[in-house]
């Protein structure tokens, strides 16, 4: 028996009626000129800090490639415009087995693929077999990393998977069976790396041809840089390296087609750059812009903030003494003054968190354990933990700036000098972040450190389920009443269960106070002034097929 | 002279895979890989551990090195675990971009350089020559970065005269045969990328040029200065040779020699990767490239981007050389 998880059928039928009414719109507006105040045609510039390293969504999880493929493809769910619910793509609707483990979407009809082929449910199998096929060098997390995080293994069973078959029922049903129950997988479908691309063209351009030896792969297939073929409303148009990516509309979407001809994300890295092409006329937006240049910027520009969808936090390593004592962790949170460094050194629109994920997340626990600024109530922590003099190697990362992060140097100046008020003796360290600082806290040679996390898709296990649900060198700790509540979380499938199952988990992980979250930040974009219809996403999934040119 | 061309080319083969082994364990001794580098706060352990298994990372470095050295014999120097793209590849579309810019930095500085020198040694304690003295001086200390974004934001951001990014205009659609811009455009007669293509270099090019601008100035007011007093010029003079010629046959001439020298060494310089100049302009060369390779501990490109930038700097002073001998007939006769 089938019982419904998520009724979207009324809902999405509702949207295809109006976006056909605006389609019919948009039509009569490449003709007329104006659909709805958004001026028909016209060609955006958008700042990339590099180029995408593959538009083949299966083998990317960086953020330059996944911007250009969410505008080229589409998966089964997408995530709501500016939000991170989960609505209906390429999938009207979906329905769960009983127990979870079997899932059947119900697919939209009459959609194609870039290259004329006609979506169905085949081309979903076929891709959710090719990824489940990978071999070598495709299985490295380096290459299919939210396929590994998502659903583990391949079909050579080294590792166990989650995903366990697909079937096409008919042309418009696909079931997809998993080895256990699940409910997170219905969120990380919206990844990028889970859109529905041309099984025809994987095909003809042997996308997933891979020679060479194990010491130096060569990924030879052409089809990621010049052939991506996927439904979207915008279809890829050109490549060229160190340069530009060059996409037009699709004419024969099957939705709201895009209001502008072309989106062209040129590649400058350097953020002052950027800014001054801005400046200068050459590009009409950029995102993850400086906080510094907001203020100057809001004069002649639009500076839009996407809603936080990170956390930056100081992280501990139980492995380490005096970590491992409660109370010292405890004295450790009560010393840090995490609302004076947010005013002081965060820009604005940050707030100070309270626990290892945002409020735009479900789950989120507004009554958590939370652990105030009172250096008096540290001292007295200390005094009756037990260690006498506690000192601590305190870590941060030199050369880089991360959106929940943009001074680690400040952030650890201000935490360390909180952390001597109270008695304790820091030992500063300090290393570059890319491979360095990383490489010590993941393999646990940092006692405390900076560090942070910014989400993939809008489900509390790609947060606390990441950092928690299972024991790690990072953390160094052993908590088994932990790690069974994320994990039971996790595969619950009624949804309002689920959020409280997280709401308490929370509250564990916050008593337990593996480490001390102190902020959620929300990036920038600048904006020409009459760019209209971007819409910011705490996930990053923003389309330009809505964006025009007033 | 070809004897000579010879034998300075075999000595490059030692000095090769000296370099080639130093490279080799340089990078794989810096901490971290390319796994840590590419997953950032995404790369656990095992994660690690995966790659380095899948990628052969945990074989003996001598096998690694043996292994190196199969391919490149041939002519295979691996993919870009960043871009995934054929290292051999990326050399062919970056190096013409990094000589386009180097040429027209050294256009710009030879053309301004010389005449400077050459007329501030003429007018020697004169204003002039104080003025070209601290401009020189003020080339020389001024960052490039900072240059950069500073001609940027009169020339691009206040002006609108010049564009601030890139190689081309982000609508252009010209297609670039050679992948020298310039040339491209004068092959395919397509005026219009022509003008965009110089526009684009204008300012990068002054950039990258303003320091070779300032040390070949000075050398060759110095190197003017020198010549001037030689007995051959007086001799020239007092038979009543017409100055024009006088220095443009005999000043100009013997002067020539330690500019010479500096030119190419800047060249080979600029070639070997104008990292800052390009990283601000956006300008998709070989500095730019080794910069993001060596954060991304991305073996492939290090090992074949330094030799084929060692080879290139060699080649270079190789020329210089020749050049050399062919200016100054004793040189030819030692």
């Amino acid at each position: 028996m089938q019982r419904p998880v998520v009724v979207l059928r009324a809902l999405a039928l509702g949207a295809v009626l109006a976006l056909v009414a605006t389609a019919c719109g948009s039509e009569k507006g490449t003709t007329g000129g104006q659909t709805g105040g958004a001026k028909q045609g016209g060609t955006i510039v958008f700042a990339a800090s590099s180029d995408p390293v593959s538009l083949d969504p299966a083998f990317i999880s960086d953020g330059e490639s996944i911007r250009i493929t969410n505008q080229i493809y589409e998966g089964l769910v997408k995530t709501k415009a500016g939000g991170t619910e989960i609505e209906p793509s390429l999938a009207k609707s979906w329905a769960a087995s009983n127990n979870a483990t079997s899932w059947t979407f119900d697919l939209q009809e009459g959609v194609k693929f870039h290259d004329g082929t006609a979506f169905n449910a085949a081309a979903v199998c076929a891709n959710f077999d090719r990824w489940y096929n990978f071999k070598g060098v495709l299985q490295s997390d380096s290459v299919s990393y939210y396929w590994v995080s998502v659903f583990g293994g391949f079909s050579d069973k080294k590792n166990p998977s989650l995903y366990k078959s697909c079937e096409a029922r008919d042309d418009k049903t696909a079931v997809i069976n998993l080895n256990q129950p699940s409910a997170s997988f219905i969120a990380a479908l919206s990844l990028s790396s889970f859109s529905i691309q041309s099984p025809e063209a994987l095909r003809k351009y042997d996308a997933d041809k891979v020679s060479g030896t194990a010491e130096e792969p060569k990924f030879e297939s052409e089809y990621g840089l010049a052939h991506p073929t996927g439904t979207g409303a915008l279809k890829f148009e050109s490549f060229a390296a160190n340069d530009k990516t060059v996409l037009a509309r699709n004419d024969d979407y099957w939705g709201q087609k895009a209001i502008l001809d072309k989106v062209i994300f040129r590649t400058i890295p350097d953020l002052a750059a950027r800014r001054q092409a801005l400046e200068a006329g050459e590009i009409q937006g950029y995102d993850n812009a400086d906080p510094s240049d907001v203020e100057a910027l809001k004069a002649n520009y639009q500076v839009l903030q996407r809603p936080a969808f990170n956390v930056a936090y100081v992280g501990f390593n139980q492995k380490k003494k005096p970590l491992d004592n409660p109370m010292i962790r405890q004295a450790i949170a009560h010393a840090l003054n995490r609302d004076a460094l947010i005013k002081a050194k965060y820009p604005a629109g940050s707030q100070v968190a309270n626990e290892f994920m945002p409020p735009e997340v479900f789950g989120y626990n507004e009554n958590v354990t939370k652990y105030d600024y009172d250096p008096d109530k540290a001292k007295q922590l200390i005094a009756e933990s037990g260690v006498t003099n506690p000192a601590i190697e305190f870590w941060y990362p030199t050369s880089i700036s991360r959106p929940y992060m943009p001074d680690p140097a400040a952030n650890f100046q201000a935490f360390k000098a909180d952390l001597e008020k109270v008695g304790f003796k820091v030992t500063p360290k300090s290393a570059p972040w890319r491979p360095d600082y990383l490489n010590a806290v993941q393999s646990g040679g940092a006692p405390v450190y900076l560090f942070g996390w910014t989400g993939d898709y809008g489900d509390p296990d790609n947060f606390v389920g990441v950092f928690f649900q299972q024991p790690s060198a990072q953390w160094g700790f052993d908590n088994k009443a932990i790690f069974s509540a994320l994990n039971d979380a996790e595969k619950e499938t009624d949804q309002s269960k689920r959020t409280e199952l997280y709401k308490a988990a929370n509250e564990q992980i916050m008593q337990f106070l593996p480490g001390v979250p102190y902020a959620h930040t929300g990036p920038f974009l600048v904006f020409a002034k009459n760019v209209k219809g971007y819409v910011p996403s705490p996930v990053t999934t923003e389309l330009f097929a809505t964006v025009s040119l007033g | 002279m070809l004897k000579f061309t010879v034998r300075r080319l075999v000595q490059l083969v030692p000095i090769l895979i000296g370099l080639s082994i130093l490279v080799f364990v340089w990078i794989r001794a810096l901490p971290g890989g390319p796994a840590e580098a590419l997953l950032g706060e995404r790369a656990t352990p095992e994660a690690v551990e995966r790659v380095r298994d899948l990628y052969g990372l945990d074989r003996p470095i001598w096998q690694q090195y043996l292994s190196y050295l199969g391919q490149v014999a041939q002519l295979d120097f691996g993919q870009s675990v960043v871009s995934r793209r054929l290292v051999s590849t990326e050399i062919s579309e970056r190096f013409p971009a990094t000589v386009e810019l180097t040429i027209a930095a050294m256009i710009f500085a030879v053309g301004v350089g010389i005449p400077l020198g050459f007329l501030a040694a003429k007018r020697y304690q004169r204003p002039l020559d104080h003025l070209s003295v601290a401009g020189s001086l003020l080339g020389v200390a001024i960052p490039v970065f900072f240059l950069g974004l500073l001609l940027k934001y009169v020339f691009a951001v206040k002006l609108h005269w010049l564009p601030t990014v890139g190689r081309s205009a982000a609508t252009s659609t010209s297609p670039h045969p050679t992948g020298f811009y310039v040339l491209d455009a004068i092959i395919t007669n397509d005026r219009v990328a022509l003008v965009d293509a110089v526009r684009h270099l204008v300012l990068p090019a002054i950039a990258l040029g303003t320091i070779p601008l300032a040390i070949i100035t000075r050398i060759t007011r110095a190197a003017v200065l020198d010549v001037v007093n030689e007995d051959y010029v007086r001799t020239a003079q007092a038979k009543g040779m017409e100055p024009r010629v006088v220095d443009r046959r005999h000043v100009l001439r013997n002067a020539m020699l330690p500019v010479t020298t500096i030119i190419g060494l800047q060249t080979g310089l600029l070639l070997s990767g104008a990292i800052l100049t390009e990283h601000v302009f956006a300008w998709g060369g070989m500095g730019q490239w080794l910069y993001q390779a060596i954060s991304y501990r991305d073996y492939a490109v290090l090992q074949a981007g330094i030799l084929f930038l060692a080879i290139v700097f060699v080649l270079v002073n190789l020329l210089v050389d020749i050049s050399y001998a062919l200016l100054d007939p004793r040189i030819r006769v030692r």
